[in-house]
């Protein structure tokens, strides 16, 4: 299948699938990696990543034993990295859902070779972000007086308050987007059933696939609950980040009482999930072999989203500038007087850098058509949706009203543990993920291949 | 386990399986059921099943949801518990929208996953059709058709005969017995 790539007529559309694969060689070069024994290549990231769990591990431990003093947070700047890896994480998530759900309503046939990859990155980011406020309690054994149950002292949450909105959308977003993901995976995993050699990878794929035997009655049903979860799915990853945004918007402070913050906020999160499918997706579709199947047009496609949200970020910024000094209000105007040029200007221009200049390479194909500056645009712009998150909290938060109370933040080593570890840990998962099932949605390839040998016959 | 007997036929495309199937239905053959690698387009439509039942499960279990989601908020910071902080109403109805609407979609998500599990009669590791080996491919790349038999209506020869005729790669047949499986090819 890896063929070099041949000099492209810019008139006729990229392939989405290469080459013209028979059902069964789509099953044998989509599940190939399964059956091979595992490569020391997979061997040297899976360890790294494991020895960064170890010592993410280390850093809940002291975080736990001592208290969240270890951590950077102060009063003023009472959230920090808690928070802001909580919304990078999530947002990263985003793209996984809006990928699966929003592309499939709009019957975009390219979301097919890359939904599954993005729903797993989903789950894993949400696992990541939802560890934060988790630690952040202090005593996170307690976690469960985040849920309404009819406790000896007959307090009940707070609903009136954007945080308890937040333990609501983000279960419901985990819980949604595992059952989209795990329905999806049912003919794949009864594929890897019946390609499987060994018993014990065809008891464990069989046992995962519930006894699927893909009969005509059960696809009639199937279809439809799929396409509704789908329906499910894209109002909730549209109402998860607004309520993230409403956690700082509903407040006062200045910087964050903003209107504008929930269109904004979902944009940047699909900004920041399409970089991060990017940045993972470009490495394993070459060591796992998929070039037939991921295609330059899939490439092409999600770089002209990510530009295309990106200029909606970009507008956000250029807003809240606009409105900051248009709304007279001074608190306001200091704000973002001191996002520009006070102590951390450097990383409010990195995020402009990041976020608004970088994405504009996409303008040209020859930039999207070359994958080494892809990767390195879309790692960039992860760095830089990191840095927009520490400047939406920490310089709103370090310097509001009162000048007596400012004080300055700088995170610890527990604080750069702890989001490490979380790098790790999604790493480790989505290792573990592209080792054991199947990355690409085997059975909506070889449906979206009939579908392109019946349009060609029609023509 | 009841007595029944199971004629498969395996074809090699998914046209071949849906004109096997409308010309099975049209000599009146009963309990009729393809196998495809994906869902094939068509399928619903030759095997004459009524629209599925799950958007309905999904409309109640959002409304469900979204109604408890709506009476949860009520009833805790209403009824049992209210407080009063700075004035502000107890029953505030524009706050208890968001999670109204999550639990809403919630229910409606799990009405889904588990609704279609219930209409699939899924999870069910045993089913008589996996004891004929060369049924591994119709999760692969090949395309089966059944036909159940109860005992007293079992005419083994014609539909074995019948799907041969209509160009099926190979029939086997399934005969199970409360005490025995048997495979006849």
């Amino acid at each position: 299948m890896a063929t070099a790539p041949a000099p492209h007529d810019p008139l006729e559309p990229l392939p989405l699938v290469v080459g013209a694969p028979d059902d069964h060689t789509i099953n044998e070069s989509l599940f190939q990696y399964v059956w091979k024994p595992t490569g020391r290549g997979w061997w040297t990231v899976f360890l790294i990543s494991v020895a960064g769990v170890c010592w993410f591990l280390t850093a809940v431990v002291v975080t736990i034993s001592k208290g969240i003093g270890t951590w950077g947070n102060n009063i003023p700047v009472a959230w920090a990295y808690g928070i802001i890896n909580l919304v990078w994480w999530i947002g990263i998530g985003h793209a996984g859902t809006l990928i699966s759900a929003i592309l499939l309503l709009f019957q975009q046939k390219w979301r097919t070779s890359i939904n599954r990859f993005a729903e797993a990155m989903t789950l894993f980011a949400v696992l990541c972000a939802a560890m934060y406020p988790a630690l952040h309690l202090g005593r996170p054994w307690f976690a469960f007086w985040l849920f309404p149950y009819p406790s000896p002292t007959r307090m009940w949450p707070q609903f009136k308050s954007p945080l308890t909105w937040d333990v609501f959308a983000i279960s419901t977003y985990f819980t949604v987007s595992l059952l989209f993901w795990y329905l999806g995976l049912i003919p794949d995993l009864a594929a890897l059933r019946d390609a499987s050699k060994k018993k014990l990878q065809r008891v464990a794929y069989g046992v995962m696939a519930l006894g699927w035997r893909g009969s005509g009655r059960h696809w009639h049903d199937y279809r439809l609950a799929y396409l509704l979860l789908a329906g499910l799915s894209t109002p909730l990853v549209l109402s998860v980040h607004s309520i993230i945004s409403w956690d700082f918007a509903t407040s006062i402070l200045p910087g964050w009482h903003t209107t504008i913050f929930p269109p904004y906020f979902v944009a940047g999160a699909v900004f920041s999930g399409f970089a991060m499918v990017l940045s993972l997706i470009i490495p394993a579709r070459k060591f796992m072999k998929f070039e037939h199947v991921v295609t330059q047009k899939h490439i092409d496609n999600m770089c002209k989203v990510m530009l295309a949200t990106g200029l909606v970020v970009a507008y956000g910024y250029l807003m809240e500038h606009f409105m900051a000094w248009y709304g007279g209000n001074q608190y306001e105007a200091f704000v973002f007087r001191n996002r520009r040029g006070g102590p951390y200007a450097p990383v409010f221009w990195t995020m402009i850098f990041c976020n608004v200049v970088v994405p504009q390479i996409f303008w040209t194909r020859r930039a999207r058509y070359n994958l080494v500056i892809v990767w390195i645009a879309s790692v960039l712009i992860n760095l830089g949706m990191w840095t927009e998150r520490f400047v939406i909290i920490v310089t709103s938060l370090h310097r509001d009203f009162m000048p007596s109370k400012w004080e300055m933040y700088y995170p610890t080593w527990v604080d750069w543990s702890l989001y490490g570890g979380t790098i790790s840990f999604f790493l480790m998962c989505f290792l573990l993920f592209l080792r054991f099932l199947p990355a690409v949605a085997a059975s909506e390839i070889k449906e979206l291949r009939a579908e392109m040998v019946h349009d060609q016959g029609a023509h | 386990m009841t007595r029944q007997t199971w004629v498969l036929g395996e074809f090699a495309t998914p046209q071949g399986m849906l004109g096997a199937v409308r010309h099975l239905r049209r000599l009146g053959y009963k309990n009729l059921d393809t196998y495809s690698p994906y869902p094939v387009e068509g399928s619903s439509e030759a095997l004459g099943l009524p629209r599925s039942r799950v958007a309905l499960f999904v409309l109640v279990g959002g409304l469900v949801g979204a109604t408890l989601g709506y009476l949860l908020q009520y009833f805790c910071n209403v009824y049992d518990f209210p407080i009063n902080i700075g004035g502000r109403p107890p029953h505030s109805p524009p706050t208890f929208i968001p999670i109204t609407f999550e639990v809403g979609v919630l229910l409606g998500a799990f009405s889904a996953f588990f609704g279609v599990m219930a209409l699939m009669r899924l999870p069910k590791p045993y089913h008589p059709v996996f004891e004929v080996e060369a049924f591994r491919r119709a999760s692969i790349d090949r395309f089966w058709v059944s036909i159940a038999f109860a005992p007293a209506e079992f005419e083994k020869k014609h539909a074995a005969e019948e799907l041969s005729r209509l160009g099926a790669l190979q029939v086997a047949t399934v005969v199970q017995d409360p005490a025995s499986i048997q495979v006849y090819k």
